[in-house]
Formats: C-alpha cells, structure tokens, sequence
C-alpha cells in the first residue's frame, strides 16, 4: 500500500497560546484505508485535521502528498487530489442540493473528467440519500440533511484522498452506518480516507488504522484493536471502560463502566 | 440567520427562467430608454426617437423629425444622461452582486456599508482642492481610492473566521458612513461656493450634467468591471460554502477576494464620478433576481447588471418628469424605494428567523 498524505513531526503553536495545540504528531494516510482520528475534545484532531487539509500551515515538521510538499501544491491541483469535509456547512444564499453537490465538480471544469459530471452527482446524492431533496434550498434542510448534501458534494468531487471531520456529528444512527460504510467502500474502491470521529465503537468497526491524540500528542497509532486498549482509553479519557467482543462479528465493542 | 425566505425553486426550472427574466429585462430597459428620451419639455413620440437614433448611426429614415432641434435635444443632452444612466444602474448592481458574495451576506451594498461615501470623500476631496494633475481622470481616481479604502476597512473590520454578521457588517457600514461624512463635511466646510455645490449635488446623487466625455470614462470602467464579474462568477458560488471549503475545491481566494473588492472600489468609483452617491441599487435589485431565478452568480451577475440599469432608468425618467421644470435627485428617489425595500427584508427576516441578532 502507498503513502498518500504523509505529516512528519508538526507541531503547531499559535502565538496566543501557551503551550503547542499540536506537537511532533506524525501521521500515515495510506491508499486503501480507512484511518480513524481519535481522542478527547481539544486533543488537537481537528488542527491534526486543519493541517493535513492544508488549512493550517504548522510551525515545524513536514506533509507530504505523494512525496511532494502540501505547500508546494497549487489549490487547483490539490483539489483533483483530495476532497475535505468540515463540521460547519452552512450554505449562503438559496442554493439547491443539486447545485451544492455539483460544486464539488468545481475541480474537474474544463477537464475529460467534466464529462461524468452528471453520472457522479447522481450517484453521489443517491449514496448519501438526498436525493428526494435535490431541488430544495440547503438552508431549508434540518442539521443532518445538510451534512449528508455536504457529504455528497465531497463524494461528487471524485479524489483518491478524502479527509472527514465528524461526518457522522449531527446523524441518525442509519445515516451514520450508512456514511461510515461510503468511507469504508472509498477505500475498499483504494482511496484514503482519514475520519475524525469520536465514537470509539466507529473507529474499531470501520477504521483499518487508527490514530490516538491527547493534549496535542499523538498517543498511539496503529490497528484500531492494538491502539484502543481498555488501559488506554482510561488513561486518555479519564473514563474507565470494559472493551467486550461482539458475538456476532468478533469486533470490540467500548462501553463506560457505569 | 436565515435572510431570504426559502421557495424551493426546481433548478430545471431556472435555466428557462434566466431566459425569460432576461428578455423582459431588456425589453423593458429598451422601451423605458426610448420613453425617456422622448419625454421631457420638448416632448417626442416614441417614433420619432427611434428615426433619430437611426439617423444618427447613419439609417435615413421617415421617421426622423424633420425640425433640427429634436436631434439636438436628443443625442446631445438627453442621450448621455440615459446612456450614464444605464452604466451607472449596471455597475451599482454588479457591485453589490460582487459585495454580497464576498461577504457571504445579502445585505451588502455600496451605500449601506459606505463604499459609496468613502468614494464621494475622495471625489469631493478633489473637488475643493481643485486637483486637476491628472485631468479629467483626476476625480474618477479620486473616488476610486476613496471607494478602495472604504471597502477593505469594511472587510478587515467585519469579517471574521470567513463570514460577515450582518449585525457586524451593518454597524461597520454606520461607523464607516459617519466617517466619510465628516471628512465629507470638512470638506464643505473648507469649499467655496460653488465646490460646495458640487459636493450637494453628489450627496444627492443626480445623472444632470452628463457628458460624453464622462461616459467616455465610465464606460471602460464599467466594461472591465463587468469582464471580471463574469470571470469570477462560478467561484463565487463556491464562495457560498465558506472559504476553507472555497479553497478545499481549489479557488485561490485571496487572490479572489483582492480582485473582487478592487473590481467592487472599480465600478463604484464608476457610478459615483459622476453622478454621486446613488444608494440601494445594488441592495434591491440582486434581491430580487435571486428570487426570481436563484442565487447562482453568473446569470445573477448578467440580470442584475439589466435590472440596475432598469430601475436607474425608471428612477431618472421620474426625477425628470414628475414635477415640471424641475429636476429632482436621482438618489432620493432610490433610496425612497431602498429604504422601505430594505426595513421589508428586515422584517421578514424577523418573522422567519428572530431576526438577525
């Protein structure tokens, strides 16, 4: 498997703050996989997120995609590479879910690729079941139904690397099973997909890698079984849990000790 | 935060409407030009305007009049009021297409956040210094770096993590209004008699006294602006996502957004030169095309730079016709229709969203 998005000891350290949010974190987002981002609120995941979207340019330490730096990239470029979807999703104006979805088509105007604009808007809003609701304006929709539009136009973009923040946040539990399974299949179809979430039980069903951050450090990294160990998810969380294996499918299940 | 109220438009739809909101468009911006020129204290039949014009581009015809003043009074003094009219009308209504955008915000507009003010400081300022260094382009380039400096600090100063508050974006516009209009007072204080007439007259806002040569500088202006609008049109739709996203789809957006608000300083320094400060154009008529055909900025951009030129033309053929002998301001009557226009979305957005606090 190759190495899409590669960071190298970043550390990010905004002049306000006292001490760094983030600190030599590296991080390995290979073809084929999902990689799950996991840790407690202000563990710095979503500025690890920030800076592999290209968001966030880090104080020291590198990222890469495909050997290449991030930075040397042209918008243009890096956008037929990789697809990000945000926790905020407002829309200004009227726009319609169609129109919406379409702009992830954005990259590809003017290209052979524009060809099969319409065929991936299609499938993109059937995957993520807003289809029904293609002509109505995004701002009228109900928290949930703008993320999964939001979710489609990032699938409508069509890339090989494609970085979720919480896509799972404002969803119903069908709806959360049914995009955890979109970003399983990407990768399955050889794309890498890097998913923040905080549903630890998410990251052990769906995550072929999985990435643990604490305080702006990466704690551990590697199969989700071998990074997500009862000690250390007390360690990290301050909440002791029992980690049972599921009967049917074998996989670890998280629960709190209440 | 919810500013317009929701018609799910089905986007089949929108294609046939642009069309259609296009043509009578036009077709109203032709007759009400053809109108206007006939109208007036030497009044012509709509027939007899349109022999004139075609003479003039060399078509001999019967329907010219034969009396020589009526050629005089139409091409040389009430064809370039209209013809500056209609570029007026346009550039206000694309820059305020082009402002909203940026600002992720409908209720931008060159007289509500003070672009239009900080233009008129600049043209005034040439005015009563009598500056001249740089001839007929002296007060045109004035205004534009008026314009220029009012809409960055309005953007430096409203904007934050890519979006604009409306509460934030409309209490910058008063800030930044109370400023120009000191530095506008100052300057009409330092005046003489006649500077300070000239500065009324912009406050007021008036397409009297327009000439050819101004046309002649307003035109290019109007043209390049217009050019960039288009250019930029289908990344300001990714605008509407928010700027990280914007860039996520690949638009360079700071690259984007110094060029729109210098295309913004641009058209407005257009409008103001010559006619002074013509206010909500560029608030009510993007509005209303947004909900006639949809927020998607190219076929916005194309109606809105019509429907300007329309309502500005519907505006000055009122101011000259609806009290005789008199010439009455051209910015008073828009934002006669502005004001209500705009305490109308206000309300409206209070029933559908609490309000915008």
């Amino acid at each position: 498997m190759s190495i899409r998005l590669s960071a190298g000891g970043v550390t990010v350290h905004p002049e306000a703050a006292p001490a760094p949010i983030l600190e030599n974190a590296d991080l390995e987002l290979q073809a084929g996989e999902v990689h799950a981002l996991v840790g407690p609120n202000g563990a710095g995941k979503s500025t690890l997120f920030g800076v592999l979207a290209g968001d966030i340019a880090p104080a020291s330490g590198t990222v890469d995609l495909d050997g290449a730096p991030l930075a040397s990239i042209p918008p243009k470029d890096l956008a037929r590479q990789r697809a990000v979807l945000l926790q905020q999703n407002d829309v200004a104006f009227a726009f319609t879910v169609e129109q919406v979805v379409r702009m992830g088509r954005a990259p590809w105007v003017r290209t052979e690729r524009e060809d099969a604009d319409d065929e991936l808007v299609a499938a993109a809003m059937a995957a993520t079941d807003i289809t029904a609701l293609r002509h109505r304006a995004v701002r009228s929709l109900s928290g949930g139904e703008r993320a999964r539009v939001a979710l489609a136009r990032v699938l409508a973009q069509d890339v090989g690397i494609l970085l979720l923040d919480e896509p799972t946040a404002a969803l119903d539990l069908r709806h959360q099973e049914d995009v955890l399974r979109i970003a399983r299949d990407r990768a399955a179809a050889g794309a890498a997909v890097a998913l923040v979430v905080h549903d630890l039980n998410a990251a052990l069903a769906y995550g072929d890698r999985a990435t643990l951050l604490s305080r702006g450090r990466v704690v551990a990294t590697g199969s989700p079984t071998e990074v997500l160990t009862a000690e250390r998810i007390e360690e990290v969380y301050g909440q002791p849990v029992d980690i049972l294996t599921h009967p049917v499918t074998g996989t670890g299940v998280v629960v709190p000790k209440r | 935060m919810s500013q317009e109220v929701v018609v799910p438009t089905p986007s089949r739809f929108r294609a046939s409407r642009f069309a259609v909101v296009t043509a009578l468009l036009v077709v109203a911006l032709v007759v009400t030009m053809i109108v206007s020129l006939g109208s007036g204290q030497y009044p012509l039949s709509p027939t007899e305007v349109i022999g004139i014009l075609l003479r003039a581009v060399g078509i001999d015809n019967a329907w010219a009049p034969d009396a020589a003043p009526a050629a005089g009074v139409v091409l040389g003094i009430r064809l370039p009021r209209i013809v500056l009219g209609l570029l007026v009308g346009w550039a206000l209504a694309v820059s305020g297409v082009l402002m909203q955008a940026i600002f992720g915000n409908p209720l931008a507009d060159a007289g509500v956040v003070g672009v239009s003010s900080g233009a008129a400081v600049g043209a005034a300022a040439s005015i009563t210094f009598g500056l001249v260094t740089l001839g007929a382009w002296t007060t045109p380039l004035f205004a534009f770096a008026g314009g220029l400096i009012a809409v960055f600090s309005v953007y430096l100063i409203s904007r934050a993590g890519g979006r604009t508050e409306v509460v934030t974006l409309l209490l910058t516009g008063i800030a930044i209004n109370a400023i120009a209009g000191a530095g506008l007072a100052l300057l009409t204080f330092l005046g003489t008699t006649s500077t300070r007439e000239q500065i009324v007259f912009w406050q007021l806002g008036s397409l009297n006294g327009a000439l050819w040569q101004n046309i002649a500088l307003v035109a290019p202006l109007v043209l390049i602006g217009s050019i960039v609008a288009l250019v930029v049109a289908n990344s300001l739709d990714l605008f509407a996502l928010g700027e990280r996203t914007a860039r996520h789809l690949g638009v360079r957006v700071e690259a984007l957004r110094i060029v729109v608000i210098v295309t913004v300083a641009l058209l407005v320094c257009a409008a103001v030169a010559f006619a002074g400060i013509i206010a909500f154009v560029g608030l009510v008529i993007p509005h209303l095309l947004r909900m006639a055909i949809g927020p998607a900025h190219l076929p916005l951009v194309i109606t809105s730079a019509l429907g300007g030129a329309l309502l500005i033309e519907l505006a000055d053929l009122v101011a000259r016709t609806a009290v005789p002998l008199a010439d009455l301001p051209i910015g008073m009557l828009t934002s006669l229709i502005g004001g209500p226009f705009f305490l109308w979305l206000l309300l409206r957005a209070r029933k559908s969203a609490g309000g915008w606090a």
